[in-house]
């Protein structure tokens, strides 16, 4: 049994303990232990992985292991990671870790959702086969409606329903896609790196094949990595959710887009990817400016917290969609800088509207006396979305914008430049924001007597500050890694496209 | 004449054997009004027999010697079929249980088992048959005692209106069927399917008009659009568990024989009946999904979602692929028992507090939260969410429609399914999230209940994941393709 699923199997362990549990205490003691033990598991993973990359292990995929499932329908159950996804599956961790302790007053149900939702985002990372791909992405949407729906505040229903059918819409393409690619490769398989390598059986997809399938599929994956104008269920559905569910799928989910476009659309279908990137580019990056522009208007804190998002994660799929080697490694460090952030950012507003009662900018100020723990981790997050140095963001956004700008022709570069201007507007939305919340002096009676944070709020607090730094500090260990998993794959996309620049 | 050649309908006779012991059960264990002796119930005993028959059924040999010059055909499959469908009659005699113990069926409950297990044996000879006499003869077994079920409770005007529309049609169909029969045993001179596909000339227009008659009178008992005006009421008529077994068991059977004689028969008629289906296909989906959304009472909601699952369980038709033959039981075995678990639900809901409607389950989550839970599985199943069965059999009836070729239609077929997700959605949020002044109150289902919905919620959560089940079916298949 492959270490692998143990990803999948401490969640299923969790949902199991959470349904025998009785009592508060037993439903907080299964939560922390098994994130705890899913938070190891995944720091185990990336030094183990690291270890063995130096020792000088080159393969594309490591621990890799594959079940026969389906075997007429060449179906297996195939998991292994390589860089990327051991960068996604520590930011899964980590927020999964956090997302608990943000949700202490929760019930149990809410946290049999939740760890279902858990099970699958990580299962989505370590898979390897496409069937088993789609049905985890699938696993990890259903338990929106409810934890919404039920748990969720505001116009809770309309927008858990939006968010529900737009993402299943996503879906339905995406598994039509899904079918173009398994039978425009010869049918034999369903792995992705057979199919890539031309192996076991798969071969070349044919060009007009591919024109057909990489659009769909990259919509199938661009709605939930909030392509431009697919992106509207991501404002309604952010704001409404409860606090951890935010955190969970602003940090992890729309992730699950960037990384399904980059693994599944560009690097199965690398000349149609080519090709076809440029009305995408342009999709993504209207999706960067708009966003930021929008978030400039915003009037509800989550609401500005959820356009911000849609322009990060924006930027995850212009940067992939740049076709080099340093873009896409930042779009990974970007997945990975802007998850943390914005997990910081709706943990801390969730607190903020617990206490004062209201997410309105125009009725908070001078928070900065009254909560002054919760302020300042309001304002590492605020500053990390704009970008600032030594924060994961810059380092993030500078890789983006570098490695865009390495293209050398017109078209790329204009629209580079042109999503830089998000980094403008993400300054105005954010010290406008922190000023007049933070700052200032406070007029509501009712705001003054708020109590700062509880202990395991600051732990959540702390965690996702020491994250954000550390990689902002350091990032080179971790540029690396991706690195070394992007290089490869950028190379075998390079046998196709003349528009790949390997050397960093 | 060699009557032994019956011997070889094993299947059929051990059925038979069923119905004979419980009808002598009947005679001698229940009491009658007349003599004030009260009825006992049958219990246990329809229970246990069947469970029986399915096990002999699985076990013994499969295949068989010519019997009556082809006219009853036995393959492993069709045991197979004949199996999942016995798997649906038990839940549905599990779940009749507590509606058997009112007063007012408890003296005819003989009647209730004879006529479902006499529908079921008309199944089992459609299913087996090799002449086109014979599957006449198994559907009609199959549909005229359903028309008694539908009335069973005899006194409601509701269930007489019902089996009134159900009966009218359902001769109308067969009426139309039997013509195409007549059409090609004209053209053809023989009836046996194996002989008739060589016989058959796509040119001939007869043939074609005859192909399109058969596929109109089986469409009724499928519930195809638009073949389809009978479902909603007669679902909503009739009595839960009935319209529990008409939903699945009927649809089920239906559905097979369709592809056996498509693949046998109709062979090379393959581009004209895949034109065909692919536009009742999508209007049956896209026209049930948009009715489905409008209704209030639960048993229409069903009969409108049953006509939606039939069309995409008819895609595994596309191409007449041996993938589509085991994409097609698969699916049926998973909406069985989906569809079987919302029944059961619905019926004990029905039993304990008399509600029918989708706005009286509003917080049922509060009051019967177990039962609330599995609804949930069991329309997730339905709407195709992982990790629940229903995802795995809609993934793979797409993908072998998606294999013969018939992209635009799975992909008509998929964007239907958010719409379908979002009626299911409609019954999650009212149990879930909608608050009621009156709502259902808790209650203790019994034991008979228990049973079923255990059985309904084990195969929701692990006929998917333990891929056993489909590789199984698949050993067995068989089409004009792989």
């Amino acid at each position: 049994m492959n270490f692998l699923s143990l990803f999948v199997l401490i969640p299923l362990a969790m949902m199991l303990g959470l349904w025998l549990a009785k009592g508060t205490k037993g439903i907080r003691a299964v939560m922390v232990v098994g994130s705890s033990a899913l938070l190891a598991l995944s720091i185990v993973l990336t030094v183990k992985f690291l270890t063995d990359r130096a020792d000088g292990n080159t393969a594309e995929m490591l621990y890799t292991a594959a079940y026969n499932w389906f075997s007429p329908l060449h179906i297996q159950y195939a998991v292994g990671v390589d860089g990327i996804s051991v960068a996604m599956l520590l930011l899964s961790g980590v927020i999964v870790f956090t997302g608990t302790f943000v949700s202490w007053e929760m019930p149990k149900e809410y946290f049999l959702w939740f760890t279902l939702l858990s099970m699958g985002v990580f299962g989505f990372f370590i898979s390897i086969d496409m069937f088993m791909m789609f049905m985890f992405y699938e696993i990890a949407l259903i338990p929106m409606y409810l934890l919404i729906g039920v748990w969720g505040t505001g116009p809770k229903e309309y927008a858990a329903m939006k968010l529900t059918l737009m993402l299943m819409g996503a879906s339905a393409f995406l598994m039509c896609g899904i079918f173009g690619i398994f039978y425009g490769a010869g049918g034999q398989t369903m792995n992705i790196m057979d199919i890539a390598n031309h192996v076991n059986g798969a071969h070349l997809i044919a060009l007009g094949q591919q024109y057909i399938w990489f659009p769909i599929t990259f919509v199938g994956f661009g709605v939930l990595g909030a392509l431009f104008p697919f992106h509207t269920w991501s404002p309604d559905g952010h704001s409404s959710a409860p606090t951890a569910v935010s955190m969970l799928h602003a940090g992890v989910l729309m992730k699950l887009g960037g990384y399904g476009c980059f693994r599944i659309a560009i690097y199965l279908m690398p000349q149609a990817a080519n090709e076809l990137s440029w009305i995408f580019l342009i999709l993504a990056g209207t999706g960067v400016v708009y966003g930021a522009l929008s978030a400039c208007v915003q009037t509800d804190l989550k609401y500005l917290n959820a356009y911000s998002s849609v322009s990060h994660c924006g930027m995850v799929l212009f940067a992939i969609l740049m076709l080099t080697t340093t873009a896409s490694t930042g779009a990974v460090i970007q997945m990975l800088s802007h998850g943390l952030m914005t997990a910081l950012f709706f943990a801390i507003i969730g607190m903020i509207y617990h206490r004062a009662g209201t997410r309105d900018i125009r009725e908070l100020n001078g928070l900065m006396r009254i909560i002054p723990f919760l302020a300042v981790g309001f304002a590492i997050a605020g500053l990390a979305n704009l970008g600032l140095p030594g924060l994961s963001g810059f380092v993030a956004e500078m890789t983006i914008f570098v490695g865009s700008f390495q293209n050398a022709d017109a078209f790329h570069r204009i629209l580079t430049i042109l999503a830089t201007t998000s980094i403008v507007a993400a300054a105005v939305y954010i010290l406008r924001m922190i000023g007049k919340i933070l700052y200032g002096v406070n007029v509501n009676p009712e705001h003054a007597k708020i109590h700062d944070a509880h202990w395991e709020e600051r732990l959540a607090v702390i965690v996702l500050i020491f994250c954000i730094a550390g990689i902002g500090l350091a990032p080179s260990w971790i540029s690396h890694m991706i690195e070394g998993s992007v290089g490869p794959m950028m190379q075998h996309i390079g046998h196709f496209t003349s528009q790949c620049n390997p050397f960093l | 004449m060699d009557y032994s050649q019956f011997l070889n309908m094993h299947d059929e006779l051990s059925l038979l054997a069923v119905i004979v012991i419980l009808f002598l059960a009947d005679l001698f264990v229940c009491g009658d009004r007349k003599s004030g002796v009260p009825a006992k119930s049958l219990s246990v005993l329809p229970v246990i027999l069947l469970t029986i028959q399915t096990v002999y059924m699985l076990l013994a040999p499969k295949t068989g010697a010519i019997t009556f010059g082809g006219m009853y055909q036995l393959t492993p499959m069709m045991s197979i079929v004949k199996a999942v469908l016995n798997v649906g009659t038990l839940v549905v005699f599990l779940m009749s249980h507590i509606w058997m113990k009112r007063p007012e069926n408890e003296i005819k409950q003989g009647e209730f088992y004879m006529l479902t297990l006499s529908t079921l044996l008309g199944m089992y000879f459609m299913i087996s048959a090799g002449h086109f006499l014979m599957f006449f003869i198994g559907l009609e077994l199959a549909s005229v005692p359903m028309t008694a079920l539908v009335a069973y409770t005899k006194k409601n005007q509701e269930s007489a209106e019902a089996s009134a529309k159900y009966i009218l049609t359902a001769l109308f169909s067969s009426g139309l069927l039997l013509y195409g029969i007549s059409l090609l045993y004209g053209t053809c001179g023989t009836l046996y399917f194996d002989d008739m596909a060589a016989r058959l000339d796509t040119s001939n227009l007869v043939q074609l008009i005859a192909l399109a008659f058969f596929i109109s009178g089986l469409g009724f008992k499928i519930s195809l659009v638009p073949f389809h005006l009978w479902t909603a009421d007669t679902y909503q008529g009739a009595p839960t568990p009935v319209t529990a077994y008409l939903s699945v068991i009927s649809k089920g059977s239906a559905a097979f024989v369709l592809f056996i004689v498509l693949i046998k028969v109709f062979g090379p008629f393959i581009d004209n009946w895949n034109q065909i289906f692919f536009w009742i296909i999508v209007v049956s989906i896209t026209l049930a999904n948009i009715f489905a959304v409008r209704q209030n009472n639960m048993k229409r909601f069903m009969a409108f979602s049953a006509i939606s699952q039939a069309g995409y369980v008819v895609m595994g038709v596309m191409g007449g692929t041996a993938q589509g033959m085991t994409a097609i039981i698969y699916y049926i075995f998973v909406y069985l028992v989906a569809n079987l678990g919302v029944f059961t639900i619905m019926n004990i809901i029905e039993q304990r507090s008399g509600k029918t409607n989708i706005s009286d389950y509003d917080a049922l989550y509060d009051t019967n939260p177990k039962l609330a839970f599995i609804m949930t599985m069991c329309l997730f199943s339905l709407a195709g969410i992982p990790p629940f069965a229903g995802f795995f059999s809609k993934f793979f009836i797409f993908m072998a429609a998606f294999k013969a070729g018939f992209h635009l239609l799975v992909f008509i077929a998929l964007v239907n399914t958010v719409i379908s997700l979002y009626y299911y959605l409609l019954i999650v949020k009212a149990m879930y999230i909608k608050k009621n002044e009156n709502p259902v109150l808790s209650f203790r289902s019994d034991g008979y209940t228990r049973i079923g919905l255990a059985i309904c919620t084990i195969g929701v959560v692990f006929a998917g994941i333990l891929s056993g089940i489909y590789q199984y079916f698949d050993t067995f298949a068989y089409g004009l393709l792989p």
